[in-house]
C-alpha cells in the first residue's frame, strides 16, 4: 500500500501522533546477529585513535589559521582558509556526533571537551542536540518523530544547495541561539529535551552569544573581518564537506521503516573524507550498533556486510544514485530507493513496512 | 515478600560483562565486575526500556546499547544524558557456583 497522506514533519503534528499510534515510534529495530564476544571486542573504548585524530585536527587548524593570518590580505591566504574552514565547519560535525555518543574517547572528560568545542564550531547547542540525536536514533527517519531529517519530502533542493555554504543552517542556528539566550525554549524543543535540561540550553546559548559578540566587536575594532574568518564564518565557507557526506546518510531512501538497512546508506570513501567524517560513511553500521567507536566501524563493516546492502563505491557513486531519486521525489514524494540485500542477508520484515512502497 | 531467586551460574557471566535474566514478567541484568564481583539491576534502561544486556561494562559502568546512556551498575545511579532515572539494584549472593538475586 502506497503512503497517501502528505508528510508532516512537525514533531507535534498529526504524523507524530500517527507514528505513536501505529507503533512506528520507539519501535524495535532490526539488528544483524553478531556473536557477543566479537561485539564486545569491537565495543572496547580507547583514547589512542581519538587523541591522535584530535591532535591532527586541532593542530592542523592552528597551523592553517597561523598561515591564513600571516598571508591575510593576499591570495596566499585562500588555501589556508579553505583548509581551516573544512576542519572548522565540517570536521566539527563528525566530532560533535561521535563525542556526543561518548564513544570516541575512552576517557569521559575528553569526550566532553571535544564535544563542547565541536558543538560550538558546528553551531549546535550541545544540550539540545544531545537530545535530538537520541531521538534520531530512536526514530530514525520516522516522519514527525525524527528532528534530524536532512532532506524532507518533497525535497527542497534550493535549501539543500544553500546549506553547502551553511546559509540557512547557520542562520537558523544563530536565531535559535539568540532565542535560547533570551530564555525561550520552543514547544518542539520541549518535545525531546527534558525540563531539567532547559536551563543548560539557555546557559550555553548565553556563553556562545557572548563569544560571538566579542568576536564581532574585535572585528569592528580592528576594521577587519579576520576575527570572524577564524570564528563563526568558517561554519559557512567550510560547511560543504559535512553537507556533501551528510546528505548521503539517508538521502533518497525509505522513511517510516524500522530497519536501518532500508533507510541508511554506507559509502566507501577516500581516506581524507573518512578522516573529516570520522568513518560515519559506515552509516548503516553506526545506526545498527551505536556502541561501536568510529575507529572500529571498518571492522564491524567486514563482520556484518553479508547482511547489509552493498555499500556505494564512492561519494560520486552515492550521488549518482541519490540525486535522480531526489528529482523523482519532486514529482512523487512517495518514491524512494529500495535497497537490495545480498543473498546471504536476512530478509526485511516486510510486514513491519507495509505502510510504504517503492515505485 | 522478598525472595532469593537463582538467576544463573556464576560462569554464565563473563568477567566484566552482563547478561539478561527474565523472571516473573520482569527483566534483570546480572553483572560481573572486573574484580570478579556480581551485581544485579533492572535489566531495561530507564530511558527507553532497551535491554542493558546488549551494552558494554566498563569498570563500574554499564553503557546502554541504544543511546549510550550510562549507569553505575553497582549503585544504579544514572550518570548523564540521555538517562536521568536511576536503575533499581538488587542484592546478590553466589552459592555453590550459582548467582542468586533477592527480588
Ligand atoms: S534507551 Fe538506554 S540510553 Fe536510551
Amino acid at each position: 500500500m502506497a503512503q497517501t497522506a502528505k508528510r508532516d514533519y512537525n514533531l507535534l503534528g498529526p504524523s507524530s501522533e500517527a507514528a505513536i499510534a501505529s507503533g512506528l515510534a520507539a519501535a524495535e529495530w532490526y539488528h544483524t546477529e553478531v556473536d557477543r564476544k566479537q561485539m564486545k571486542a569491537l565495543m572496547q573504548r580507547s583514547d589512542g585513535p581519538a587523541i591522535r585524530d584530535t591532535v591532527i585536527w586541532l593542530g592542523s587548524m592552528l597551523v592553517l589559521a597561523a598561515g591564513g593570518i600571516y598571508f591575510w590580505g593576499s591570495w596566499w591566504a585562500v588555501p589556508f582558509f579553505l583548509g581551516y574552514g573544512v576542519l572548522y565547519g565540517s570536521a566539527s560535525d563528525s566530532r560533535w556526533h561521535e563525542c556526543g555518543h561518548g564513544t570516541a574517547f575512552k576517557t569521559r572528560w575528553m569526550n566532553n571537551v571535544v564535544y563542547q568545542i565541536a558543538c560550538f564550531m558546528i553551531m549546535r547547542n550541545p544540550v539540545t542536540w544531545r537530545w535530538s540525536h537520541a531521538r534520531h536514533h530512536t526514530d530514525t527517519v520516522i516522519v514527525g518523530r525524527d528532528p534530524e531529517i536532512a532532506v524532507m519530502r518533497p525535497p527542497d533542493l534550493f535549501r539543500v544547495i544553500l546549506n553547502f555554504f551553511g546559509i540557512l543552517d547557520a542562520g537558523c542556528a544563530m536565531l535559535d541561539m539568540v532565542r535560547n539566550a533570551a530564555g525561550v525554549v520552543t514547544p518542539e524543543e520541549k518535545s525531546f529535551i527534558p525540563e531539567m535540561e532547559h536551563a543548560k540550553v539557555i546557559r550555553v546559548a548565553r556563553i556562545w552569544l557572548a563569544i560571538y559578540l566579542a568576536t564581532l566587536a574585535l572585528s569592528l575594532w580592528m576594521g577587519s573581518i579576520l576575527p570572524l574568518m577564524l570564528i563563526g564564518l568558517p561554519r559557512l565557507y567550510g560547511a560543504w564537506h559535512h553537507v556533501l557526506t551528510g546528505l548521503l546518510q539517508h538521502g533518497g531512501l525509505a522513511d517510516n521503516v524500522t530497519d536501518h538497512r532500508l533507510n541508511s546508506r554506507s559509502v566507501l570513501m577516500n581516506p581524507v573524507s573518512r578522516f573529516i567524517y570520522w568513518n560515519m560513511n559506515y552509516h548503516v553500521e553506526h545506526h545498527m550498533f551505536p556502541m561501536i567507536p568510529y575507529h572500529a566501524l571498518p571492522q564491524l563493516h567486514e563482520l556484518i556486510k553479508h547482511d547489509l546492502p552493498t555499500p556505494n563505491k564512492s561519494i560520486i557513486d552515492g550521488y549518482r544514485e541519490m540525486v535522480p531519486a531526489f528529482l523523482r521525489q519532486l514529482r512523487n514524494e512517495d518514491y524512494f530507493l529500495k535497497r537490495e540485500l545480498p543473498a546471504t542477508a536476512k530478509p526485511y520484515r516486510e510486514e513491519l513496512h507495509s505502510g510504504v512502497a517503492a515505485e | 515478600m522478598a525472595q532469593w531467586i537463582e538467576a544463573c551460574g556464576a560462569g554464565d557471566v563473563d568477567e566484566e560483562d552482563v547478561i539478561r535474566f527474565d523472571h516473573g514478567g520482569r527483566v534483570y541484568a546480572i553483572y560481573r565486575s572486573p574484580e570478579d564481583r556480581y551485581f544485579a539491576t533492572d535489566g531495561l534502561c530507564t530511558h527507553e526500556q532497551i535491554s542493558l544486556a546488549d551494552g558494554l561494562v566498563m569498570d563500574d559502568i554499564i553503557e546502554c546499547p541504544k543511546h549510550n546512556g550510562r549507569f553505575n551498575y553497582q549503585t544504579g545511579e544514572a550518570k548523564g544524558a540521555p538517562v536521568c532515572v536511576n536503575l533499581r539494584t538488587y542484592p546478590v549472593k553466589v552459592e555453590d557456583g550459582a548467582v542468586f538475586i533477592e527480588v
